[in-house]
């Protein structure tokens, strides 16, 4: 025996490394388990790149509101291997909002949270909603602009909470205004509170698996009964069951190589997320846009009706969690196949399809004023009159172009005016731009005669 | 026979004894939260104060015009530069009577711009848009924009600093 195994056995022997490893790595899972049981240590795999590259990051950014916009910039543009580290946090973080929401998806069509995992997907739920806070206090903790007026947008949501709301508005923005303080309960929060919350729940997450064994893959016409499931489950696997390493977890590893080389090649290519404007409070250059996770929220919110939007607000959260958290309650035993309850589909596809067109249109924000956009250019204009192209400067100066497009050119907030001229007479026009009406303000204040004559006449050289 | 039996605890004795280690142990906790707690909710506790902070000579505004002033927080700390600056659309409403709006949008508070050509206020989030007296033109605004109380002293226009409009359910 050389002196290494020498040291490895003593090693091994006080502190029962390989005792574990086998308790760990050996257990019996159902040899079934295959390619749809790889999501959530894909998760797990995003979490831990995301600890590793966060504690790298923390090594150079400063936690303050007054300095951390400049470290920011200093990692991105000097910081050897900055601008990589901070997109392997971004789309690390991007996959574990993925792979979280497919793992519960998996969990929820195969039934797996029933007897006796209620306690997996308890566990789940509240890491999902950690991990959304992570999401979010990690955008901000970008501290330019949109951190900032984030960190506001997020206060304001709160003060719809009844009776608390203030307090809780207060408690987020770190004062009565964003300040000196804001930022550092931000890094607080993202960068030791939410991890150790999240470290212990994954523990417990992860010995429930070895608790009650991996769930086997439904069978049509198997239901689960809570007199017998655990002996059935126990003398299944010690029949059929295969070790979880390597027979089953060789595919976890070769799906978290790929996530992690994917998550590396996305950073390569596309980088972090821009850092945008400087945090000043008081300048209004900002446009604060979430995160893509967000996206479908933030239309949400930007269509609803505002006569039921404070409740929505204060309300849905709540809604939502008690509907989760009760689910391996109400549904605990019984069948598991889809077979059996095709429904469940209907509802993720329908949940899905919800999701996925908030979220197409919350990437396009039609309801957003293009402030961006400038004079209509001389070939949208085309040949008119000078009185038509004194109305199309107008058009801009007056701001109708932020809400209404012509030919591709404009905001989406209002209607396309590309062919007004067809549709309303000059008359018609005036009513409109003077009173307003529905999503459009009264403009009478501010386009006198003078203007207004200029402006219809060059809408009604708007035909096709 | 057994001579020496086991001795037999007093159970209520033994039982005491746990329950003050536990009563022990919760009011260690409970007093070592009283810290924790209060550097967490400290934004709350912090004393709040109202200053009127000037924001410009009464001469540099123009009467109909709205511009933008900024100004500190009341509650800058010592350390803080940019972060304690906020800012408020201010409007000359006639020869002595000025108009500080907040520049967050009563929706969800994002900054609004002052578009003077078109005599509106716009907030980029969800579009909502405000006449120049700060009530709801158009959009989502549950209502009129906020106002900072604001007065003529010394020849300075000055704007009382004030928490960021919290609009809320009830």
């Amino acid at each position: 025996m050389n002196s290494l195994t020498k040291l490895w056995k003593w090693t091994d022997d006080r502190t029962g490394i390989s005792e574990i490893t086998r308790f760990l790595f050996g257990h019996l899972v159902p040899p079934e388990s295959k390619w749809l049981y790889v999501f959530g240590s894909a998760t797990l795999f995003s979490f831990i790149l995301q600890v590793v590259t966060g504690i790298a990051l923390a090594f150079m950014y400063q936690p303050s509101a007054e300095n951390a916009y400049d470290s920011l910039i200093y990692i991105t543009r000097q910081a050897p291997f900055g601008n990589l580290l901070r997109g392997l946090h971004f789309f690390g973080a991007s996959s574990m909002i993925l792979f979280v929401g497919i793992h519960m998806i998996r969990v929820y069509l195969m039934s797996a949270f029933k007897f006796p995992r209620e306690m997996s997907w308890v566990t789940g739920t509240i890491m999902l909603l950690l991990t959304v806070t992570m999401g979010f206090t990690g955008q901000l903790l970008r501290w330019d602009a949109n951190g900032v007026w984030s960190v506001v947008v997020g206060a304001e949501q709160a003060g719809r909470i009844p009776l608390a709301g203030k307090a809780v508005a207060h408690f987020l923005l770190g004062g009565d205004t964003i300040g000196a303080t804001t930022l550092s309960r931000y890094y607080a929060i993202h960068v030791f509170l939410i991890p150790a919350l999240l470290l212990g729940l994954i523990g417990l997450h992860l010995y429930m698996v070895l608790k009650n064994g991996i769930s086997e893959p439904p069978v049509a016409g198997r239901k689960v009964e809570k007199a017998g499931y655990r002996e059935w489950y126990q003398s299944m696997v010690n029949q059929r069951g295969v070790p979880f390493w390597p027979d089953a977890a060789w595919r976890d590893a070769t799906f978290g190589i790929v996530v992690v080389a994917a998550i590396f090649l996305l950073a390569l290519i596309f980088g972090p997320p821009a850092i945008g404007e400087p945090p000043d409070p008081s300048s209004i250059n900002a446009n604060p846009r979430p995160d893509w996770y967000f996206m479908w929220v933030f239309a949400i919110f930007a269509l609803m009706p505002p006569q039921i939007e404070s409740a929505v607000i204060a309300f849905s959260p709540v809604v939502i969690g008690i509907i989760l958290l009760s689910l391996p309650f109400v549904q605990g035993t019984g069948e598991r196949s889809l077979l059996r309850m095709p429904w469940k589909i209907g509802i993720i596809v329908v949940l899905l399809t919800v999701v996925t067109t908030f979220w197409y249109i919350g990437s396009r924000s039609p309801w957003s004023p293009r402030f961006d956009t400038k004079t209509l250019s001389s070939a949208v204009v085309g040949n008119v009159t000078p009185a038509a192209m004194k109305g199309a400067d107008l058009y801009y100066k007056k701001a109708c172009i932020y809400c209404h497009m012509i030919s591709g050119e404009g905001g989406r907030r209002g209607p396309d005016l590309s062919n007004i001229g067809n549709l309303l007479t000059r008359d018609q026009m005036v009513i409109k731009i003077v009173n307003g009406g529905g999503n459009m303000p009264a403009f009478g204040a501010s386009v006198k005669d003078g203007d207004l004559n200029l402006l219809t006449e060059f809408l009604l050289t708007r035909r096709r | 026979m057994n001579e020496n039996p086991p001795v037999k605890r007093t159970e209520t004795r033994y039982s005491f004894i746990l329950k003050l280690i536990w009563a022990a142990a919760g009011m260690v906790t409970l007093i070592i939260s009283v810290p924790v707690i209060a550097a967490m909710i400290e934004p709350l506790l912090r004393k709040k104060k109202e200053i009127w902070r000037p924001v410009g000579k009464v001469e540099e505004f123009k009467i109909g015009e709205t511009v933008l002033v900024s100004f500190r927080n009341s509650s800058a700390m010592p350390w803080a530069t940019m972060s304690e600056r906020t800012a408020s659309w201010l409007r000359r409403v006639s020869d002595i009577e000025f108009e500080a709006y907040t520049i967050n949008c009563a929706h969800l508070g994002c900054p609004v711009r002052w578009l003077p050509d078109a005599g509106i206020f716009m907030c980029p989030c969800h579009g909502g848009v405000y006449n120049r007296d700060g009530s709801v033109a158009a959009g989502p605004p549950p209502h009129s924009l906020d106002r900072y109380p604001v007065r003529v002293a010394g020849g300075n226009v000055e704007i009382r600093t004030s928490p960021v409009p919290i609009t809320t359910l009830f």
